[in-house]
């Protein structure tokens, strides 16, 4: 067993861990932090994607020692006092979802996606979120759901810069 | 204004969006603490022997609490197939592997450990010894290597009968073309793979939460599997990760579950890795089409003819039944005066064939839709045309073809100019003919398909489809709903709280929906088929307004009033007396002197028929075959759409797997029956990357068979894209000489196709 000190969702967490367990199994089985979800055995669907340290990373491919020392964020960490986060509104706007399976993962992947490239074009949210399966929205409405809440955003950013100036 | 018919927002995403859905895999619950995990050892072969299994390795394992063959399940008993009496009854599907294996994933023993990671290290551990037996494949198996020695033949059975076709069927007809087509192998693949928990209460009652797409038929799976009243199961359904088809009843891994659960007085878990889902969940299609169509040479279709073969796998299940279908819509929306369809059902060493999205009605269409191409191509009509002249006129009184479908509404030509003006069909006409024109590498192809469907059957014409709905308006001015239907993506919670609240004026985010539980509704038909709008949407309106009427004579009793001078106020969501707006009494007050509940069952008089028309724009570049799909532009005629939001996103989920067959997803075998696709990273399941965003096109043709007016959408968008693409592919490079490619239409096959039709040219 190995110790590992991890922060989820901005809380310290520690524990002992088998050093062959999935980060996305310590999520799920140690935490209890069930939206992630585990879709495939090889690292494709992106079911079980999670922020570490802000980049959007498929947690089953990570082991749960590897993120010792570092800050996982959820879905769960990802709305503030009950309100959805933007990206997490856009979906439920645009009807993103449907299922819901791929859904924690794949509204991590926007989030991490639109960290990098905040004004996407759709041919760039497709490619950013490849690696992402769903089966039942044919991703019409998933990538309308980003382009949406990148637009959001960048309404919001420009009316604070119209405020700074 | 009513709230029917706009688009309301989902009320089950904020749990889906935040803590995540509770899926089986995620269920915490006191009734299953210290559950055992099972693990299924399979069949590594695609046909053997079983000479001996040695268990006593695994046995010693670390964690291991047990290992069970197919001797400890001996007193359960044995299922015959689907359909028996039309499928031979010696090919009977045991819960685990007996003497034989006959497909690379059945399972053969089952593994228990106390810890998830130690099964999957003891599944190893068990000696499983095989004497291999040649693989019997493909459409064509023969009967060399037979799959039940019993049954002496891999033939499962037939529907109709192939010594009665017409050898004069196509005389007259001034032009005949025939085309062998293959509708492959697919994966349904669910994000979320086949799972199951189950513990035994005290009172030798079972619970059973399975992911399913209709609890009321997992019981009875489940019961009959088990050998036990059906009384003595309980399925609930927890948040299910999509099905397309492939999660009705009960597979044989659900049932060893809930037996080792008994067997070991011990609650028991199990989740399938995307392995077993591949090679283990039952698989679609895998139909094979000798299509023969004829006609005059101004484009008059005048007779046309398929066989099928349906590969049915190594098991008869469901896909065994689904030829019936195709050979039902066999002429879809034309009126063609001579038309036959016969089907021939084998076994094969590979999974079995179940329900995938459309089930058995994709089939018929992708096969006619080839066939109308290859008959426009063959007189050099253009497809538009050829369909316009062919579809049957508008009808508004149902519509009986020879194959006994009766077609409930339509206006098939409508639908077709519609979607061919919608995507500026000449416009492309007259861009693909300058790219032609000039021998552009990239050459355009459009692909039209018109369809009509078949949703919301029952079970022949004397059983009516129905389904059954129960509304409670509580006292505190909540509601409850209990329904039949088994969403799994759908919105049901959001559909149904729509059409109660336009009856109640209770607001939706009142309005709780509940399913999936067999105790609390205990017969139901699911979801699939796309039936549940149709039957439990409306069970849940006639629920609603017959639960007004009970309420409108206990108003009428408590205001002392007659209940014909009684108004129904929505927007109070009370009853007034008529001309006296004091004299009101609410639901709520009535439901708080007694239950205000209404349980009904909604009958429709048969089947509706959906329709529309798929155009699909590809580019081919023509020195590597390599296919991108551009745009797909959709009609699809659903009836009256309840929420166009949920609707459109049937749609485009169905178009994303209808294209995905035509030029992506294939589940490929070797010929020694190994699968080679079994892992998202070998079956090319679709990505974002690979589709375009869709254009869709509204129609609505009411259907008079319910009062919502609404037929099924959930299939539609899979049954017009397949043919669609595949369609606009062969149209993209017609004018090199290519007739027709096989799905999936890969790069490397359009390629040949390409090299094929041009012998001498650059090699």
């Amino acid at each position: 067993m190995t110790h590992i000190e991890v922060t989820v969702n901005g809380e310290k967490r520690s524990g002992e861990v088998e050093p062959r367990l999935l980060l996305v199994h310590y999520l799920r089985e140690v935490l209890g932090l069930r939206a992630a979800n585990v879709g495939c055995d090889t690292t494709s669907c992106g079911a079980c994607t999670v922020l570490l340290d802000g980049k959007s990373v498929k947690s089953c491919t990570v082991l749960a020692v590897q993120a010792s020392g570092h800050e996982v964020t959820t879905a769960e960490g990802l709305s503030v006092d009950g309100e959805l986060h933007p990206v997490q509104a856009a979906f439920r706007q645009n009807h993103g979802l449907q299922c819901g399976f791929c859904t924690p993962g794949m509204v991590m992947a926007a989030v991490g996606l639109l960290s990098e490239n905040p004004h996407p074009t759709e041919a760039q949210v497709r490619e950013g979120l490849e690696g992402n399966l769903c089966r039942c929205t044919g991703y019409h409405n998933i990538v309308r759901s980003v382009l949406a809440a990148a637009d959001q955003a960048n309404a919001a950013d420009q009316a604070n810069t119209e405020v700074t100036a | 204004m009513s709230i029917l018919g706009t688009r309301v927002l989902r009320t089950e995403d904020p749990k889906f969006l935040t803590t995540g859905g509770v899926y089986t895999e995620d269920l915490v619950d006191e009734r299953l603490d210290g559950a055992c995990h099972v693990f299924f050892v399979r069949s590594p072969l695609a046909h053997a022997r079983i000479n001996s299994i040695d268990v006593s390795a695994a046995l010693e394992a670390p964690g291991v609490v047990g290992v069970y063959t197919a001797a400890d399940l001996a007193d359960l008993p044995v299922v015959p197939p689907s359909a028996a009496g039309l499928i031979k009854a010696e090919m009977e599907h045991r819960l685990l592997a007996t003497d034989k294996v006959r497909f690379v994933g059945e399972p053969v023993a089952a593994v228990v450990t106390q810890d998830p990671y130690q099964g999957e290290d003891a599944i190893e551990l068990v000696e499983v010894d095989y004497d291999p037996l040649p693989a019997a494949l493909g459409f064509d198996p023969g009967d060399d290597s037979l799959l039940y020695e019993a049954a002496g033949t891999n033939v499962a059975g037939y529907w109709g009968d192939a010594s009665a076709l017409d050898p004069e069927l196509f005389d007259g007809c001034e032009v005949v073309v025939k085309q062998t087509i293959i509708n492959q192998r697919v994966a349904p693949a669910p994000m979320e793979t086949r799972a199951a928990a189950a513990v035994w209460g005290e009172d030798g009652r079972l619970t059973a939460w399975i992911p399913n797409q209709g609890a009321q038929g997992t019981k009875s799976s489940l019961a009959s599997r088990l050998g036990i009243d059906e009384g003595l199961v309980r399925v609930i359904t927890p948040d299910v990760g999509g099905a397309f088809g492939a999660k009705f009843g009960a597979d044989q891994e659900h049932v060893v579950v809930a037996w080792i659960a008994r067997h070991l007085g011990r609650a028991a878990r199990w989740t399938e890795t995307r392995y077993e889902n591949l090679i283990a969940m039952t698989h679609g299609r895998a139909q094979q089409h000798t299509v023969t169509i004829g006609g005059s040479r101004d484009g008059d279709v005048q007779a046309y003819r398929l066989e099928i073969v349906q590969d049915a796998g190594a098991y008869p299940r469901i896909g065994a039944v689904l030829p019936m279908l195709t050979i039902l819509m066999t002429t879809g929306p034309y009126d063609i005066p001579k038309a036959e369809a016969v089907a021939k059902v084998v076994v094969t060493n590979t999974t079995p064939i179940g329900a995938y999205r459309g089930a058995g009605r994709p089939e018929a269409t992708a096969a006619l839709e080839r066939a109308i191409d290859l008959f426009a191509a063959e007189i050099g009509a253009d497809p538009g045309d050829v369909r316009r002249k062919n579809l049957l006129a508008p009808f508004t009184e149902p519509h009986r073809t020879a194959f006994g479908a009766l077609y409930d509404t339509g206006d098939y030509v409508a639908a077709l100019d519609k979607a061919l003006s919608a995507a500026g069909y000449a416009e492309l006409r007259k861009e693909q003919a300058e790219r032609r024109a000039s021998g552009d590498v990239r050459q355009l192809g459009i692909g039209v398909a018109s369809y009509v469907e078949i949703t919301g059957m029952g079970d022949g014409e004397d059983t009516p489809p129905q389904e059954n709905a129960t509304v409670e308006v509580h006292a505190d001015g909540t509601a409850t709903i209990l329904t039949g239907t088994s969403p799994h993506g759908q919105g049901h919670a959001t559909a149904w709280a729509m059409i109660a609240s336009e009856e109640l004026g209770i607001p939706i985010e009142k309005i709780t929906l509940k399913w999936g539980d067999t105790d609390l509704i205990p017969e139901g038909g699911g979801t699939g088929g796309s039936r549940s709008l149709q039957q439990g949407g409306a069970a849940v309106q006639q629920a609603a307004q017959e639960l007004i009427e009970e309420a409108r004579l206990r108003a009428a009793a408590e205001l002392e009033a007659s209940a014909a001078d009684l108004v129904f106020d929505k927007s109070r969501s009370a009853f007034n007396v008529a001309g006296d707006p004091d004299a009101s009494v609410p639901l709520t007050q009535l439901a708080a002197s007694e239950r205000l509940l209404i349980r009904t069952v909604f009958s429709q008089p048969g089947a509706t028929f959906p329709f529309g028309t798929h155009v699909a724009v590809v580019e081919v570049d023509t020195e590597t075959g390599k296919t991108t799909l551009q745009r797909v532009i959709t009609v699809d005629d659903a009836g009256t759409v309840l929420n166009p939001l949920l609707a459109e996103g049937q749609r485009h989920g169905g178009i994303g797997q209808g294209a995905a067959q035509a030029f992506l997803e294939e589940v490929v075998y070797d010929a020694d029956g190994n699968p080679l696709t079994t892992s998202f990273a070998d079956y090319p399941i679709v990505s974002a990357t690979e589709v375009p965003s869709f254009e869709l096109a509204d129609m609505a043709t009411p259907t008079t068979y319910n009062p919502l007016g609404a037929k099924g959408i959930g299939e539609a968008g899979s049954i017009g894209s397949t043919p669609a693409v595949q369609n606009a592919v062969v149209d993209a490079v017609a004018h090199l000489g290519v007739r027709h490619i096989d799905m999936p239409v890969t790069s490397r096959r359009v390629w040949q196709a390409l090299q094929a039709a041009q012998p001498g040219s650059e090699q």
